[in-house]
């Protein structure tokens, strides 16, 4: 069994502030973590490895620091890692994103899935997922909230899938790529143990030299369609709060349930 | 990376780029302006240097002649046969747009025995629909969906494509524009034509709702976005508008399809919080599961769905599916009642944006307080079950 992990660094936004006075993201002090999202697709990769042998491989693309987060797959229990990192490859939007990607697991050779976490806490897009499985041609399941069934014999696979209304239960043949939701395990802590092997490994960087199939005008700025225009603080929430006081919670209750009313919310 | 180039001799030190630059990456170092390896290319700078002094290397130029690509499309997302109320949001959107430009208003409507949701679709805006109607489409699944949709894109060539950010609609659109090779923006909350330049701007949250990011995609078609739940009005149907109903055969036949749907699990009572109009939510402060048993009995009275902060999920009181927040669901209901929840970061930018928002907490200090238009300091097993009792007497349930 091959699983091949892709991962993104990004800032802690539970640490992102937002300047008042110039309406800019404070990014200094902001420690880099490793996309929550993507450290529960490692863990259902290691699980993977856990019952059915083989190797997890993780990549990631991103500046030279990137090397932290892989650093850290590798020291959860990740066999190898790769970082794809070049001039070539900045300002890439998911689209090229995808398209790098893609292009290193073709290099990377063969696979039997692709774990992804839903959507990275920075961008929230969700599209990157996607993006790589039709790069491929290979089939996606998205949101999947936990694998039923898997083998890699049959190549076959059932999960169920966190939709709006409900939970889907589908199933479709391997390799396949899947985007995997918060509930789908927990994550494990790195080791000592991993933790020496992560500091001893030297994580292989990859450029665009080492991408000889990927087209260079679908890299980077080149290949990424979108483009932003202008960045800006959210409008902050109008008006101002009011506390209901009260002798009593009944009093207090009535007294919200008339501002419920008025505000014809209810 | 920094890609940004300077053109020093250009830069008259206005600082201008300074301060519209919203990663900090930029400062002035002896009346110049100077890029550090913060800046993320987003290109926020270059137009408010009145020199042009900042530039970013050429972009991609696309590869066909867009002027070819016509006309407004939505896809029409249904499950069970039902439309979803988000494409429906989305029509009134589309519409509005179609008219900016001067153009028509295209839905795709892909299902098995969904003729009335086409029918629907003319009232709520649509010029013209193609209804792909077939038992292979009867429930959603990526392949059929997105091969369907990549084949009437490229046969018909719109120059805009609407989807929802549903799971199925960020699913859909993200397989879409990586097969034509376009531009795609999720999550949108804000959509319309610049004036000159007839693109369109998508705007979004990043950052977990920190900061608002306006996007294009100039040289590539169609122009494709997902939008959020509840952001836009739904629009009036008009039963008496007129359009076209194309049929179209499906490009995929069942035995070309390997993603087959083998069960849906629904949990008992539960309402789907993202076209919730009523949430209440419950956090740390309901102390245990059986802690929900109030804020079910209000969500019950309102007719709403219950929610969670993170905490109560990690603590196992309620499944994940409830929870509200950056790592769990993005909700904008009308009223969201937040019940023991002390209103991190990470939850408000799943609900900050819901219309009007009701905290009550034992703790004043709490920070949802600071978001929240009504307040109740005190403690929610008094407050929520009296909240209850009133309520039922007021709608009379």
């Amino acid at each position: 069994m091959h699983a091949i992990v892709c991962i993104k660094q990004v800032p802690d936004t539970t640490d992102v502030k937002v300047n008042p006075e110039t309406g800019t993201l404070i990014r200094e002090g902001v420690p880099s973590i490793v996309n929550p999202f993507d450290t529960y697709a490692i863990e259902e990769a290691l699980r993977l490895r856990e019952k059915f042998g083989g190797k997890v491989t993780v990549i990631s693309m991103g500046p030279p620091q990137a090397k932290e987060a892989l650093k850290e797959a590798i020291a959860m229990g990740a066999d190898e890692a790769i970082l794809l990192s070049d001039r070539a490859f900045a300002g890439s939007d998911t689209w090229a994103t995808a398209y790098t990607l893609a292009n290193a697991i073709r290099k990377i050779g063969d696979f039997d899935i692709i774990l992804c976490g839903k959507q990275a806490i920075d961008g929230d897009t969700g599209q990157v997922g996607p993006g790589i499985a039709r790069q491929l041609d290979i089939e996606q399941l998205t949101y999947v909230f936990k694998i039923q069934e898997i083998d890699f014999q049959a190549k076959r696979v059932r999960v169920e899938r966190l939709l709006e209304e409900g939970r889907e239960v589908v199933e479709t043949r391997l390799p396949a790529l899947l985007t995997v939701v918060k509930d789908i395990n927990q994550p494990r802590y790195p080791t000592i143990m991993g933790i020496r092997r992560a500091t001893r490994t030297e994580i292989p960087v990859w450029t665009a030299v080492d991408l000889p199939d990927a087209k260079p005008d679908l890299l980077g700025l080149k290949g990424s369609p979108t483009q932003v225009v202008r960045v800006f603080n959210p409008p902050p929430r109008s008006g101002q709060i009011v506390m209901i006081e009260g002798e009593s919670p009944q009093e207090q209750a009535a007294k919200l349930a008339d501002l419920l009313l008025k505000e014809k919310v209810i | 990376m920094a890609l940004l180039i300077i053109d020093t001799e250009a830069c008259i030190g206005c600082a201008a780029c300074v301060a519209a630059c919203p990663f900090g990456a930029l400062r002035m170092e002896n009346d110049k302006a100077v890029v550090d390896d913060k800046c993320t290319d987003c290109g926020a700078c270059l137009e408010v240097c009145p020199v042009e002094a900042l530039s970013l290397p050429e972009r991609g130029k696309g590869a066909e002649d867009i002027s070819a690509y016509q006309g407004v499309w939505v896809w029409v997302e249904q499950f069970r046969g039902e439309a979803c109320g988000i494409s429906w949001e989305m029509m009134g959107q589309g519409r509005r747009i179609a008219d900016t430009l001067g153009t028509t208003l295209t839905a795709c409507v892909l299902g098995h025995k969904v003729e009335g949701i086409a029918q629907q679709a003319i009232y709520y805006g649509a010029d013209r629909v193609f209804l792909v109607d077939d038992p292979s489409l009867g429930v959603y699944r990526t392949a059929p969906y997105a091969k369907q949709l990549t084949h009437l894109v490229r046969q018909y060539k719109p120059e805009i494509f609407l989807l929802g950010a549903s799971a199925r609609g960020r699913d859909l659109a993200g397989a879409v524009a990586t097969e034509v090779h376009t531009g795609l923006t999720a999550d949108c909350t804000g959509l319309d034509i610049d004036p000159e330049t007839k693109l369109l701007r998508q705007t979004r949250p990043a950052f977990g709702g920190n900061i608002m990011a306006t996007i294009i995609c100039p040289n590539y078609r169609p122009q494709m976005a997902t939008v959020r739940h509840r952001v836009f009005e739904m629009p009036e149907p008009d039963s008496s508008r007129q359009g076209q109903i194309v049929r179209v055969p499906p490009v995929m036949t069942e035995d070309q399809i390997a993603a087959k749907v083998v069960d849906f699990i629904v949990e008992e009572g539960e309402v789907n919080l993202a076209d919730a109009k009523i949430i209440v939510s419950g956090g740390r402060g309901v102390r245990g599961p059986e802690g929900f048993k109030p804020l079910r009995e209000l969500a019950e009275v309102l007719g709403g769905a219950v929610g969670s902060s993170r905490a109560a999920v990690d603590a196992g009181w309620i499944p994940y599916a409830h929870q509200v927040g950056q790592t769990g669901r993005t909700v904008r209901p009308d009223l969201y009642i937040a019940c023991g929840i002390s209103g991190a970061i990470q939850h408000l930018a799943g609900m900050g944006t819901s219309k009007v928002i009701v905290a009550i907490n034992k703790d004043p200090e709490a920070p949802i307080f600071k978001v929240a238009n009504y307040g109740i300091v005190g403690d929610l097993f008094q407050v929520v079950p009296a909240l209850t009792e009133e309520l039922r007497k007021r709608l009379r349930k």
